[in-house]
């Protein structure tokens, strides 16, 4: 075995594949090749590092050096001044971002490190070697559950946990499991909601692609404590490259024998099925995703009963998100204790959040639950792009809330959050700047939800129509300040009556704008 | 098999593909849970999904034709008329929209002379817009077939266009 001096990391991900990743790893190889240095460096591919907008990222070891906007061009001089002679080339170093989450502390003597829980092994292992994930701890987890823990145990573990469902509701999951549980049933399934459509939202598609196989064991240990027997990923039909590796990583999985039967010579059998969605945000609702999953048009169905009494086909099922199946595997290797260790009281662990708009380093952060908005733009976005001031923040993605300066020391959990009439959702923060038209980004957002009612119930097919009508005339100057008020009252009706949470979610949005930007409203109307 | 038209090419090489999805959807037959795989892969082959092959999903999967065309018509992803060779898609996520993703929009259509849900007349190029993909780091952004492209000035459009045949 070749000892290697160092380790090229380049992150494969949507991000660096489109500032032209595969081209910067073919001119690596070959130069390295060129240098004579192929038995003393290696390349290794890895899934996202958290930075986007920054074209393709490497990071070399042992160093922890990170290079951003490498092109095949900076490859020859990169490769003869780090790591022949073992200057790093301060050109392409990546300095801005000096408290984002994948710097070394070493390197730039952070003040705060991020903790990272979900995102432990993104951008650090290769996603699509198995040797790697367990080489990192991988399916450890699922090896303790199954030699010294009963079902009840994992759910207990769960519970005491306070892990809270990251798919936007902020649901107790070990609450929901122990609902699984106890409903009788000789077949049930475990389905990861992997169809991310909430806007400005990209935090498991990272997942997907930088740890799959975390997923894999966060459902195996889900499908164990609830005695479930199938598992469904039901992913977004444009991710292709999470479907690749996810598909990948099952394969990998049950070549091991760690999906399919009697898992590591145990009685527990389990199977996961990939299944791609076909562009409908409603299917991100649980029952509506169902559907979809059992080949029909994705409507939702009526609650009680929830899926997890009569779900897929009628079975109890569980559904959860990537993120919260994400969280699994290090609660049961390292106890629940150990998880209540981050977050606040009511809201315990790490939240991933996407920051992006007009900050100066837009990306992927993993954060303890509790975090300031403040600190979360400021400290880990790098504060407003070109010195410019800060508006407001749409926090939650489409379906949140807009969110103005004086909130900017609001703690960013799912409990603290509803105190103020918002949601974290998704947990997507997209930055506004002073020059920013809050009445367009209202309209951008009323857009959204016209296009992706399903027309199945009344309120949101009809109310998300009269919205944008609405907001076209105010956007128009052509509105009367009435307007504004049937604004507010539309959505207050389909908050009411709407039949799922996509209908009844559009008051936060146009409540909070008009909260917080009501001025900006009122100068477009006349009276 | 039918008889082949020989008057117009692309039809012809759409009958050929016949047998293909038939072996395709084979392990979906009798289930018609599976529709939207089995719609999946139609569409793949066809770049479309045509009224033929929708009829031979119904019967293969057992599903009535109605419940396949509602199907159909309510995901945006699958198309029943003829797509061009790739497709062409804007995002118009709130992000995107922030970023000007509209104007790159009416460029699209501008410069290929169609407009959304359209495909050009030589059948190169189908226009689209798509809900966020998640690039938002990168906005605005448009996807090319498979291939995505962040930060898209209007200048640089056409370049990505020239691309693809």
């Amino acid at each position: 075995m070749n000892i290697v001096r160092n380790h090229v990391l380049i992150s494969i991900d949507a991000g660096t594949l489109m500032s032209g990743a595969r081209a910067v790893e073919d001119a690596l190889v070959k130069e390295i090749v060129k240098q004579g240095l192929d038995k003393e460096v290696s390349v290794l591919e890895t899934g996202s590092i958290g930075i986007t907008g920054r074209g393709v990222i490497l990071v070399v070891y042992p160093e922890g050096i990170y290079y951003a906007d490498v092109t095949p061009d900076d490859v020859p001089e990169l490769v003869e001044e780090h790591l022949l002679k073992g200057r790093p080339l301060t050109r392409l170093i990546l300095t801005e971002t000096p408290k984002r989450t994948i710097i070394t502390k070493e390197k730039t003597g952070l003040l705060k490190e991020q903790p990272r829980i979900v995102l432990k092994n993104c951008g650090f292992i290769d996603p699509e070697n198995i040797d790697e994930y367990i080489a990192a701890g991988g399916y450890e987890g699922i090896a303790k559950v199954l030699q010294t823990m009963t079902s009840e145990d994992v759910v207990a573990e769960i519970k005491s946990s306070g892990l809270l469902g990251r798919g936007g509701a902020g649901f107790p999951t070990g609450m929901k499991w122990d609902f699984a549980i106890k409903t009788p049933g000789d077949e049930k399934f475990v389905i990861c909601n992997a169809d991310e459509g909430e806007p400005g939202t990209f935090k498991d598609r990272l997942i997907l692609e930088g740890d799959p196989h975390k997923l894999i064991e966060g459902m195996l240990i889900a499908g164990y404590a609830i005695h479930g027997t199938r598992g469904f990923v039901y992913i977004r039909g444009e991710y292709s490259l999470s479907i690749e590796r996810i598909e990948k990583a099952i394969l990998d999985a049950r070549a091991y024998g760690l999906l399919g039967k009697n898992i590591l010579e145990s009685n527990f059998s389990f199977d996961i099925v990939v299944m791609k969605g076909a562009g409908a945000y409603v299917c991100g609702e649980e029952t509506a995703l169902i559907e979809s999953l059992e080949g029909k048009r994705g409507h939702p169905r009526n609650k009680p009963p929830f899926p997890i009494n009569a779900g897929l086909w009628g079975k109890p099922t569980l559904v959860n998100n990537v993120e919260t199946l994400a969280n699994i595997s290090e609660i049961i290797r390292n106890g629940a204790e150990w998880y209540k260790g981050y977050g606040t009281e009511k809201c315990s662990g790490t939240k991933v959040f996407t920051i992006l708009g007009h900050v100066a380093t837009p990306g992927l952060v993993e954060t303890e639950m509790g975090t300031t908005l403040k600190d979360i733009i400021f400290e880990y976005g790098g504060g407003i792009k070109n010195g410019k001031t800060f508006k407001g923040a749409l926090v939650g993605g489409a379906a949140g809330a807009f969110l103005g300066p004086d909130m900017l020391n609001v703690k960013m959990d799912f409990v603290n959050l509803k105190e103020y009439s918002a949601a974290l959702g998704s947990g997507a923060i997209l930055v506004m700047n002073e020059d920013t038209d809050m009445v367009d980004m209202l309209k951008s957002v009323l857009h959204f939800f016209k296009h992706e009612s399903c027309g199945h119930c009344v309120p949101c097919r009809l109310g998300t129509a009269r919205l944008v009508e609405l907001i076209d005339d105010i956007a128009a100057s052509k509105a009367k300040k009435e307007d504004i008020d049937q604004l507010l009252e539309i959505t207050r009706v389909m908050k009411d009556s709407s039949f799922c949470p996509l209908g009844q979610s559009v008051t936060l949005p146009v409540s909070s704008a008009l909260k917080y930007f009501k001025n900006e409203f009122m100068s477009r109307v006349t009276s | 098999m039918s008889a082949k038209n020989h008057c117009n090419c692309a039809r012809v090489d759409e009958e050929d593909l016949y047998p293909k999805l038939e072996e395709m959807i084979a392990q979906h037959k009798g289930k018609p849970t599976e529709l939207i795989m089995a719609l999946h892969k139609a569409q793949n082959l066809f770049g479309y999904l045509p009224k033929k092959a929708q009829e031979l999903i119904s019967e293969r999967l057992n599903v009535p034709i109605s419940t396949v065309c509602g199907v159909i018509s309510f995901y945006s992803f699958f198309s029943t008329v003829p797509k061009g060779r790739h497709t062409v898609k804007v995002c118009l996520g709130t992000a995107c929209y922030v970023r000007g993703g509209q104007q790159t929009l009416k460029k699209v259509e501008k410069e290929l002379n169609t407009k959304v849900g359209s495909t050009t007349e030589d059948r190169r190029y189908s226009v689209d817009i798509v809900r966020c993909i998640g690039a938002c780091g990168l906005a605005p952004a448009v996807l090319v077939d498979k291939d995505v492209y962040g930060r898209v000035k209007s200048t640089k459009l056409m370049d990505i266009l020239g691309k693809y045949e």
